[in-house]
């Protein structure tokens, strides 16, 4: 035994202790014998405790850019910024992956070597183990005041007598108790090596989970308005993303129409819930189920969930056209830029207002609650909508919906503006029931507005597994802390008991051997009555 | 003035009392190490240098003495801001980085009385543990202040008291943890070089506990953090999958959590690896600890993510 395998964890460097080395491998050429010499060699790095230490900080050196520079699944404006505002930097950040670090290649590389370096050392460490856990103790050393704790009883017992009441008083104790050449051999504390690879073992099947859920998983989002509804497929997703295993037609038939939407708010506009009451069919054409979701309380439909992400104010408006068609309940969600005050920032693109018309855009802020700041300025003073007003601008012109280049809808194409596309025809505050006119004699009127709620419907088909195993870790990991590896050998002499003793773990712990030693030592004393000792 | 707010302030008074118990612990902890006598370096000479002189006499004994009085005194107050805010906002109080730096550091001192009770001459380290902590309430009164107040709708769920209870605990063992590493690195420096360094380091040096001792109390407190921080993280996912749609998305504040958690684990590791126990260990605690503070300072005030709620205004 030596101290080395003394690790809470894995040592690492242990397990190839006792393997042969290849010598020279008679019959074989000697490039073959070479190339295994060197296979065995980077194996052996590569299973090296060291090497593994060395790999966890390179992952986690590698998260670092991933949270210091803009992500693109977390926010595809925030990269676009950046690349607005590094215009030189970024494509070369990018080229290595650094605005989608958890998905590059060189990440997987580290965390693919990690497993392997897992995987060979814990092979050959559980074998190990189950054998050791079957095995006996090993023999008493030969010099038991070599051993770090030491102790001699002095005794009148026979040297018998003295090891039955040593190894009776062991079994108390729990040791696993091995009476071997008039001697013991006392262990225990083995399960903190169990422990060590349970952690180890869900480890490795946390990251399979992982994989697993990356590899069959998806997440999709769209913006619902109060009285709308969508169904769980790609195609009416706002956003998506899904793995590459899966496909469209292994989406569950949810379908989800949004009743109501409410947001409460303490009296200090600390907002409090915000919920909406939801119908839903679980299949094509099932019947109709009532549930209400919010922020902490998903949907959760045999493993697919939905859940109320976020909200937002979508003002409503009416066009007459200077020919007298009335338009009637466009309406287009205003993304808040400030989720205390609820401004919202959107614009309602016009592509369709007939042949031969200019296309029209309302660009604007919707205020909840609007304030005048002076000069004609609106702002918002309260997230609820208790006195709605829009500054809207208006553009004629082409927006560019049908020129086949993907557009943001919650934004007008500035370029356009600049090249002249787009031309503003008017600008104005409206309150409800207020309309903007045009030169060309059309009238845009703000008739009011509906809320919408963000809602989002993910599925992973591994996050019970990734549960299960996280909390395996958890158990392996206070099983290693906690359970501490002691042996201790027992030698009668010349009227004394010689004890001797080992502790494994970080910090060798001299209170159980001098509780283990006060135990023998009692049991001696009794065990040679007091009359006997007078002689 | 209502009740509520009534408690409120109340918890403001005694954050400053905290503050100024803590300070004064600090005076009576330098005075402790300022005024060992010589006679005890002859002592040291006598061991050298490796033991730490358990009969401090006369002044420098009884100012050490006060000093944990006044640290415990403090200590009792710090628990109090917690309980009245709590009470006054009708929640746990942990909602903001206000109340969760104060509870970080509370925590801490906690582990150093844990420390001293299990191991006296630990007591020798005291003042670098009342100094950061006076200092770090000074710049959180300062810096992190928010008003007790109710929790914002993404906050109301039964996991922020498993989640940021059980961080709290974790991070409030590495901070302890951390400074006694930081203090083993300058004791077991002056150690090596054979008690009698020139060095001003060790004249702080030559009264601390000795390295072995305090290598064994960082780690004991890692030991006992570890597993608490991984629960915590687990919470956090679990809550998260609740609200915010998946268990994990390398938001900024989870991404930094990934690294303080392999940072402990290589620490464990490395405390148990030939070439790397000693110093090297305790570096990577020292790096632990400036991740986890990274984490609540940068993470929360300069960059945005979900966390967010939890910053100032
Ligand atoms: C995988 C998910 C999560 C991880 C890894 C995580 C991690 C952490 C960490 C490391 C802290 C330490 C405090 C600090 O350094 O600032 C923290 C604090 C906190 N967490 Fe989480 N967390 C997660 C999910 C959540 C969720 C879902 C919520 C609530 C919706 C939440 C609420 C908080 C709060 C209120 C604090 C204390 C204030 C602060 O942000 O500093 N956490 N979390």
């Amino acid at each position: 035994m030596t101290t080395r395998s003394a690790a809470p964890y894995l040592a690492l460097d242990d397990a190839e202790e006792g393997e042969p080395r290849p010598a020279s491998q008679p019959g074989r050429p000697p490039w073959r014998a070479r190339v295994v010499r060197g296979a065995r060699g980077w194996w052996r790095w590569l299973t090296s405790m060291p090497t593994a230490l060395m790999l966890l900080f390179l992952l986690a050196l590698a998260a670092v850019p991933g949270s210091l520079l803009p992500q693109r699944p977390l926010s595809q404006t925030a990269v676009a910024q950046y690349f607005a505002d590094n215009p030189r930097l970024a494509p070369v950040l990018d080229r290595f992956g650094l605005f989608d670090v958890f998905a590059a290649p060189w990440f997987a590389a580290i965390y693919l070597l990690l497993f392997l370096s897992l995987i060979g050392c814990l092979v050959p460490r559980t074998l190990g183990h189950v054998r050791s856990l079957r095995a006996a103790p090993p023999r008493a050393p030969s010099r038991l005041s070599r051993l770090p704790r030491h102790a001699d009883l002095s005794t009148d017992l026979g040297a018998e007598q003295a090891l039955d009441v040593a190894e009776e008083e062991l079994r108390v104790a729990r040791y696993r108790v091995l009476r071997k050449d008039g001697a013991i051999s006392a262990e225990k504390g083995l399960f903190k090596e169990t422990g060590n690879i349970v952690f180890h073992l869900a480890l490795l099947a946390l990251l399979i989970s992982l994989a697993v859920g990356k590899l069959w998983g998806y997440e999709g989002s769209v913006l619902v308005q109060e009285g709308q509804g969508f169904c769980n497929t790609f195609q009416q997703y706002d956003t998506y993303s899904a793995g590459p295993l899966i496909d469209g037609a292994d989406l569950s038939p949810l379908c989800v129409d949004l009743e109501d939407f409410q947001a409460r708010y303490e009296p200090d506009l600390t907002p409090a819930s915000f919920t909406g009451d939801i119908t839903y069919n679980r299949t094509l054409g099932g019947p109709d189920e009532q549930a209400t979701i919010g922020i902490n309380s998903p949907l959760r439909v045999d493993g697919t969930r939905l859940y109320l992400t976020g909200r937002g104010f979508a003002p409503i408006f009416s066009v007459r056209l200077p020919d007298g068609t009335e338009l009637t309940d466009l309406s287009a969600p205003f993304l808040p830029t400030d989720s205390g005050t609820m401004l919202s920032e959107g614009v309602l693109k016009l592509p369709d207002l007939g042949a031969g018309r200019d296309q029209l855009a309302v660009e604007g802020v919707f205020l909840p609650t609007a304030a005048d700041v002076g000069g004609g300025l609106l702002t918002s003073v309260d997230p609820r909508p208790l006195d709605p007003a829009v500054a809207i601008v208006v553009y004629a012109g082409s927006v560019g919906l049908d020129s086949g280049i993907p557009q943001n809808v919650f934004t007008l194409d500035q370029g356009r503006i600049g090249r002249g596309q787009l031309e503003r025809v008017g600008a104005a505050n409206l309150r409800p029931g207020d309309s903007l006119d045009l030169p060309d004699g059309t009238s845009i009127t703000f008739t009011g507005f509906k809320e919408f709620a963000a809602l989002q419907v993910s599925r992973d088909p591994s996050q019970l597994a990734v549960l299960i195993s996280a909390l395996a870790m958890l158990a392996g990991l206070l099983t290693t802390l906690l359970v501490r590896r002691r042996r201790v050998f027992v030698r009668p002499g010349d009227r004394v008991l010689e004890i001797g003793g080992l502790a494994q773990g970080g910090s060798a712990e001299p209170a159980e051997f001098a509780r283990v030693v006060t135990g023998i030592r009692t049991a001696l004393a009794a065990a040679w009555p007091t009359d006997r000792r007078e002689h | 003035m209502s009740d509520a707010a009534n408690l409120a302030g109340l918890a403001d008074t005694l954050f400053t009392l905290t503050i100024l118990a803590y300070s004064l612990a600090t005076i009576a902890f330098a005075a402790e190490l300022a005024f060992a006598s010589s006679a005890q370096r002859k002592v040291l000479v006598a061991t050298e240098g490796s033991e730490f002189p358990q009969a401090r006499t006369g002044f420098s004994a009884r100012a050490g003495m006060v000093a944990i009085g006044i640290t415990l005194l403090g200590w009792v107050l710090h628990g109090t801001i917690l309980l009245l805010r709590g009470l006054a906002a009708q929640r746990i109080p942990l909602g903001n980085m206000f109340e969760l730096a104060t509870a970080v550091t509370f925590v801490g001192v906690a582990g150093f009385l844990y420390l001293v009770i299990r191991t006296p001459r630990l007591r020798g380290i005291g003042l670098f543990v009342t100094l950061p902590v006076s200092v770090g309430m000074v710049l959180t009164g300062l810096f992190l202040y928010a008003e007790s107040g109710p929790l914002v709708a993404a906050l109301r769920s039964g996991w922020l008291v498993v989640h940021v209870t059980t961080v709290s605990i974790g991070f409030g063992a590495f901070l302890t943890s951390g400074i006694v590493s930081g203090l083993f690195l300058v004791r077991s420096r002056f150690e090596e070089a054979g008690g009698s360094s020139a060095e001003v380091s060790s004249r702080v040096a030559h009264r601390l506990p000795n390295a072995e001792t305090l290598d064994r109390a960082a780690h004991r407190l890692v030991v006992f953090g570890f597993p608490v921080f991984t629960f915590a993280v687990i919470a956090g996912a679990v809550w998260a999958e609740s609200a915010w749609g998946r268990f994990w998305g390398w938001d900024p504040k989870e991404t930094w959590a990934f690294i303080a958690w392999i940072v402990y684990a290589a620490y464990l590791h490395a405390r148990a690896t030939a070439g790397w126990k000693g110093s090297a260990a305790a570096w990577i605690n020292v790096g632990g600890l400036v991740v986890m503070l990274f984490n609540l300072l940068y993470v929360n005030l300069v960059s945005s993510g979900l966390h967010s709620y939890a910053g100032i205004n």
